[in-house]
């Protein structure tokens, strides 16, 4: 089997800016990424293999500063990303429940994405919230003293406003 | 009389709905003439959102668990002074008593001023310090600067508790002209938030603390280290600095003196190990966090090997108010080995949660049943998690324990970053220690072997623990272990990761040996060990149970009792959930 991971084909002229500005400065590969991952969703391997050569390093070492870090992500993710915390709050105020409840109800591993694209669900450290625990943030707005009940009335309002759409 | 409405808007009061309480708020108040302002956390986090009602800057009122529904109330209110409408709201006197008991330094000005507003932050007293440090009648040398923090007593809220001042004259010391200044902002203990709550409510505190140390130290750049998942902390950052650019404390010869120094914020990427100070400077160095053979310490190798200081969030907000009141000010509270305030984020299963920052030397029962108000849901106080992954559980023999370094390290938990995670009666002691595994596990770099299998290993005899697999002789092996990773590992993160399985195992010994010898959970939180069955004489044969069981192990006749077939239960707990008559027995 040939390997088919070089035939993405991400549009590269969409990096230029942020290449532009921090390619020549020492020690920005973490920010470029950032930037990166903030472009395209996710870092695509060509997208990987253009920072390397741009910044004059290889794509060993891109990916992996990449995978050192949690926020990398490799493949892409749905519109929504469901980040549940399970820091120690959290966890000691049952978010194991709230996990189970969406996956059960999205059929969705943690890490995973839904077939329809439209959700990722991922467990995280902890998110700062500690004293609204459970909490889970979806695209940036944070929910707290969540139920399972309501974790799912919150999915399905967003589903609907999807079908709406 | 002048009226002014305060909406507190941190991230946890903009989850608890506070963006929407004055979004209702703003059209009501269209051509009233009173203004409706932004304040950060008051750090009360179980009574979010809160609306504060002033009156000639005065606090008149504080209205707690507000919705958008009552913001005609709430507007009347202010209109006419009458606060009749809206005394439902209004905070109890119980509840006020959590931030009366309190002492507040690093906090000082979180939930009161305008985290967006450096006019705000400069009515309650900010850059005060940097400018009486620059004046040139009454100015102060980089060395009395350090003296000055060398009398208060300041250590690093971020864990460790080494001198500041120490770290500060190290770095002076050092050898070069080009040396940074650097703010851990990388708050990634699960269950701590006090640095998020202090960028988000207070970044010019943070802000001026650091450019004293820049000046002590000697250093030109100063840089913010804050986690990814703050996005908050870093957008009211961002808006900060570029204020105090504009108003001439950040960038060239600050205040018309000799002193120079730039900012900038650097957005971490998501690895718990970047809280040890050499493993961020790899990774503010755009490479793996994974930390440095120590020495050389940052002072004297540090970002790109030129002397360094890091100090955590909290460190830095004290040192404005240090410089203001005088070291002996800072120096008169707390104890012997441990002065002035620490803030301590108290969550878990207690009945008021949040922010709490009082002197060294209160007890942890002071804190966790005077100010926080004891368990919540009436059950009993069972062990109090301290520091994290690198803590330790106490247990309730020792809630007398007075809050300083040396006295919390002798119960083998640790000060740590100020997380204090309070369990009852129905947490596992074995299932936490595993958690806390779990993730050093996950977050080990793996640049050195004890760390990187030692925990791997660790957490494989907890999870064989916990799923009622474990072998006579775990406990000694864990021990074992635990004294191997503790003595051979690289950096603090590895140092400390057996922590929470040493002190469980000193202090709940017997939950351990339950799990291991009974095949049994006393907490009955371990889902693998617990035994359902049913009490024939409660059971009225609803067959509610056996139609909500999900693998049909139940079986009975209408009217008759049930019975579970313990082989084919998988512990879900469902049949004792739908039980009316309370026949489902767990053990």
């Amino acid at each position: 089997m040939k390997c088919e991971c070089m035939k993405q084909q991400s549009d590269l002229s969409l990096l230029e800016p942020v290449l532009a500005e921090y390619a020549a400065v020492p020690g920005s590969l973490i920010t470029i990424l950032q930037h990166a991952q903030e472009i395209y969703g996710y870092l695509p391997t060509d997208v990987i293999y253009h920072v390397a050569e741009r910044t004059g390093t290889t794509p060993a070492r891109v990916l992996g500063v990449a995978t050192f870090y949690t926020q990398f992500r490799f493949q892409p993710v749905g519109k929504y990303l469901i980040m549940l915390c399970d820091g120690t709050a959290c966890h000691v105020n049952g978010s194991a429940r709230i996990a189970a409840a969406v996956q059960e109800y999205l059929h969705v591993e943690n890490g995973g994405t839904t077939e329809d694209g439209l959700f990722s669900f991922s467990i995280v450290a902890c998110l700062g919230c500690c004293s609204l625990s459970p909490v889970m943030m979806i695209n940036g707005d944070t929910y707290g003293s969540l139920t399972p009940e309501q974790v799912l009335e919150i999915i399905k309002d967003i589903q609907a406003k999807e079908a709406a759409e | 009389m002048s009226m002014r409405i305060a909406v507190g808007q941190g991230s946890c009061g903009i989850a608890a709905g506070a963006q929407k309480v004055a979004q209702a708020l703003r059209p009501l108040l269209e051509g009233t003439g009173i203004p409706l302002g932004t304040v950060g956390c008051i750090g009360m986090c179980w009574l979010e959102p809160i609306v504060d009602l002033y009156e000639n800057d005065t606090l008149k009122a504080r209205l707690v668990r507000v919705q958008p529904r009552h913001a005609e109330a709430i507007a009347e209110a202010a209109k006419t002074g009458d606060l009749s409408g809206v005394a439902d709201l209004t905070i109890t006197p119980d509840d006020s008593a959590f931030l009366e008991q309190q002492t507040r330094i690093a906090l000082r000005n979180c939930g009161i001023i305008d985290p967006e507003s450096i006019e705000s932050a400069k009515a309650a007293g900010g850059y005060s310090a940097i400018g009486r440090i620059l004046s040139k009648e009454h100015g102060m040398t980089p060395e009395d600067v350090i003296e000055c923090i060398k009398v208060s007593g300041l250590a690093g809220r971020g864990g460790a508790g080494f001198p500041t001042w120490f770290k500060w004259n190290a770095a002076r010391q050092s050898e070069g002209e080009e040396k940074y200044l650097i703010c851990n902002a990388d708050e990634g203990d699960p269950g701590a938030f006090m640095d998020r709550a202090v960028i988000e409510s207070d970044p010019h505190t943070l802000i001026e603390g650091m450019l004293i140390g820049a000046y002590a130290i000697g250093a030109q750049e100063a840089i913010v280290y804050v986690r990814a998942e703050y996005p908050l902390a870093i957008k009211r950052l961002e808006n900060a600095i570029s204020d105090a650019r504009e108003a001439g404390y950040i960038g060239k010869n600050i205040l018309g003196s000799d002193f120079s120094c730039e900012f900038r914020i650097k957005a971490g990427a998501g690895a718990f190990v970047c809280g040890e100070e050499t493993a961020l400077i790899e990774s503010l160095q755009g490479q793996r966090g994974m930390p440095r053979l120590k020495p050389p310490f940052p002072a004297a190798a540090g970002y790109w090997y030129k002397p360094s200081n890091i100090n955590n969030v909290e460190t830095y907000a004290n040192v404005a108010w240090i410089i203001n009141n005088g070291g002996e000010a800072f120096a008169a509270m707390g104890t012997e080995d441990s002065k002035g305030t620490k803030v301590f984020a108290l969550t878990g299963k207690i009945r008021r949660g949040g922010l709490v920052e009082i002197p060294m030397g209160m007890t942890l029962r002071q804190v966790i049943f005077d100010i926080g108000g004891g368990i919540r849901d009436g059950k009993a106080f069972k062990a109090v998690q301290m520091g994290g992954p690198s803590g330790g559980c106490i247990p309730a023999s020792l809630l007398d324990t007075v809050i300083d370094y040396k006295k919390l390290a002798a119960t083998g938990a640790i000060m740590g970053s100020g997380g204090m995670v309070v369990m009852d009666e129905s947490t596992c002691m074995v299932s936490m220690a595993k958690f806390f595994l779990d993730f050093t596990a996950k977050e080990s770099c793996g640049k050195c072997v004890h760390c990187r299998i030692g925990t791997k290993r660790l957490q494989e005899i907890l999870s064989r623990i916990v799923s009622g697999e474990g072998r006579e002789g775990d406990i000694e092996l864990l021990e074992e272990l635990c004294n191997a990773v503790r003595d051979g590992a690289l950096c603090g993160l590895g140092q400390t990761a057996p922590n929470p399985v040493l002190s469980t195992l000193r202090y709940f010994r017997d939950e351990f040996e339950a799990h291991i010898t009974d095949k049994r959970c006393p907490a009955h939180a371990c889902t693998d060990l617990l035994h359902y069955s049913i009490d024939a004489e409660k059971c009225r044969g609803c067959t509610a149970c056996a139609r909500n069981c999900p693998v049909y192990a139940i079986s009975g006749a209408v009217r008759e009792a049930h019975s579970i077939d313990p082989n084919a239960c998988i512990h879900c707990g469902r049949c004792k959930a739908v039980c009316k008559f309370g026949a489902v027995t767990v053990d």
